[in-house]
């Protein structure tokens, strides 16, 4: 049945069917490897402070609440209790964002594993994408080699003003005054992204400038980098994952940080959620975590170019 | 005029970049998970006819272009412009050679034809997709003649030269279509 009608699903029901198999799949991935699924909520009064990151807000009642962008939070508080290895494959909400590779509300796999270091989560993640497409080619690497290898600059060492002029080049005037960090995603999105190889791309050891919620180190050269990496199926971004920060004290300097780049930016102050802060300081275990994308992944698997054609319906259709 | 925001790119607004009017074809937003969102714009320069791709920070905005495309029908050339005239209020408009374009090789006086005016100035001309003009020079085509594959280059009265069958002789007219300018049938027979 066409389904041009707006009251139809965007994906076909074979593509639904598709969908369905790969929930089950990830789940006996993980079920087989003895990691718990928990279903943390969606609903929450806090919500990220991250100031490129806008929640969706809803009203219980008389009271402000944000729907999820992600479940980290919850599952960290549950890290904190001794819930051991966990996975979360659930919804999850950020605002405004729609695209050809994003909708408002898309599904996220998200899983820490206690005592791992963020290299071993990577090999995990290959895995996990190896069991989906079988003699996947996998290549890791460094977050400079790659810079180095497609645009001849060390992204740690070169001068914001480079990194500015390379960014107005690459996108526009608006970048002439832009973040460090903010010059490299560029960069990296624009120039770097289009040109990786097929496969699975696993890209590690972030500049400290974009750690977010990893932890920061020093590399084998002496550069200060965040032990972050992302996994880029076939050119596409697909997931984020970090060795986790476990200092409170750091973590609310971050939060901190955050919000003076959002009152900079004129955008909505975000407190910032002091179960997580509490959860922290108690102890949260050593452990590696990652979130990757699964309307993403299943847009790879099937050949689709649009996340619509993945999902039962887009928010065109909701 | 007004200025566009990035998330009210469509495909098919007018803005300014870079002083030249174009046309936006494609708006993809991209947004790393952890960084700002930017937006990919695909732009056709109206003045110049290429395609490009822009880059812009969400948020960025272009300044609106008085673009507008109008009806019109095409009056006649004294080989420096050409005349056209607004239908409903018989305003007349002159365009020259740049803008009135590859639209020569198919004009005929009457025709009715899209104009798109940048400023109230006619910056491009657009011909009716079909056509309908008479041969006036060809060789005759003796018949089993298939040595060009069964076709032979046809002088149109606009001065196009087209490839039609080797039946047709001076004086038809053929219907061409002039988005690919290709022969599409004959009209009349002599």
């Amino acid at each position: 049945m066409n389904q041009s009608n707006p009251w139809q699903p965007g994906a076909s029901i074979q593509a639904l069917r598709q969908r369905s198999e790969l929930l089950a799949q990830l789940r006996g991935f993980f079920h087989q490897r003895q990691v718990m699924e928990v279903d943390v909520p969606l609903l929450s009064r806090a919500t990220v402070t991250d100031h490129n990151i806008e929640s969706i807000q809803a009203r219980n009642g008389d009271v402000a609440a944000y729907l999820q962008t992600s479940p980290e939070y919850f599952m960290k508080r549950l890290l904190a209790s001794g819930s051991g290895d966990i996975y979360s494959l659930g919804k999850a909400f950020r605002s405004a964002e729609s695209g050809r590779r994003h909708n408002p509300e898309f599904s996220l796999l998200e899983w820490y594993r206690c005592g791992w270091d963020e290299h071993q989560l990577m090999d995990e993640v290959a895995e996990l994408i190896a069991t989906l497409v079988p003699d996947i080619a996998v290549r890791r690497c460094s977050y400079a080699d790659v810079f180095i290898r497609h645009l001849q600059i060390d992204p740690h060492l070169t001068g914001l003003v480079d990194l500015q002029r390379l960014a107005v080049s690459a996108g526009s005037e608006a970048w002439a005054e832009e973040s460090r960090a903010n010059c490299l995603d560029l960069l990296f999105s624009v120039l770097i992204e289009p040109h990786l190889d097929d496969g699975l791309v696993l890209v590690y050891d972030y500049p400290a400038c974009q750690a977010a919620l990893a932890k920061c180190a020093e590399d084998s050269q002496g550069r200060r980098i965040s032990r972050r990496f992302e996994a880029f199926l076939n050119g596409v971004e697909l997931a984020n994952g970090y060795c986790e920060l476990t200092d409170a004290t750091e973590q609310a300097a971050r939060f901190a940080e955050d919000q003076r780049l959002r009152q900079q930016s004129g955008k909505a102050a975000v407190a910032a959620d002091q179960h997580l802060l509490a959860a922290m300081e108690a102890g949260l275990p050593e452990c590696a975590g990652v979130a990757l994308g699964v309307d993403r992944l299943l847009m790879q698997l099937q050949g689709k170019d649009s996340i619509e054609q993945v999902m039962p319906f887009s928010w065109a259709r909701c | 005029m007004s200025n566009y925001s990035t998330n009210e790119f469509r495909s098919g607004l007018k803005v300014m970049l870079d002083g030249d009017p174009c046309s936006i074809l494609d708006n993809e937003l991209v947004k790393p998970g952890k960084g700002q969102a930017f937006n990919r714009v695909k732009l056709r320069n109206l003045n110049t006819g290429r395609v490009l791709d822009k880059t812009f920070k969400s948020g960025e905005q272009l300044e609106a272009a008085d673009v507008m495309d109008t009806d019109m029908q095409y009056l006649y050339t004294d080989g420096d412009f050409w005349y056209f005239m607004e239908p409903q209020t018989f305003e007349q408009h002159q365009a020259d050679e740049k803008a009135v374009g590859d639209a020569l090789l198919w004009l005929s006086e009457q025709d009715t034809v899209v104009v798109t005016l940048f400023n109230g100035s006619p910056l491009s001309v657009t011909p009716p997709n079909h056509v309908e003009l008479e041969i006036v020079e060809t060789d005759p085509g003796l018949r089993g003649d298939t040595a060009q594959g069964g076709s032979k280059p046809a002088k149109l009265v606009t001065g196009a030269v087209v490839k039609v069958p080797l039946f047709l002789d001076q004086g038809e007219i053929i219907r061409v279509d002039t988005r690919t300018g290709e022969y599409q049938g004959r009209v009349s027979a002599k």
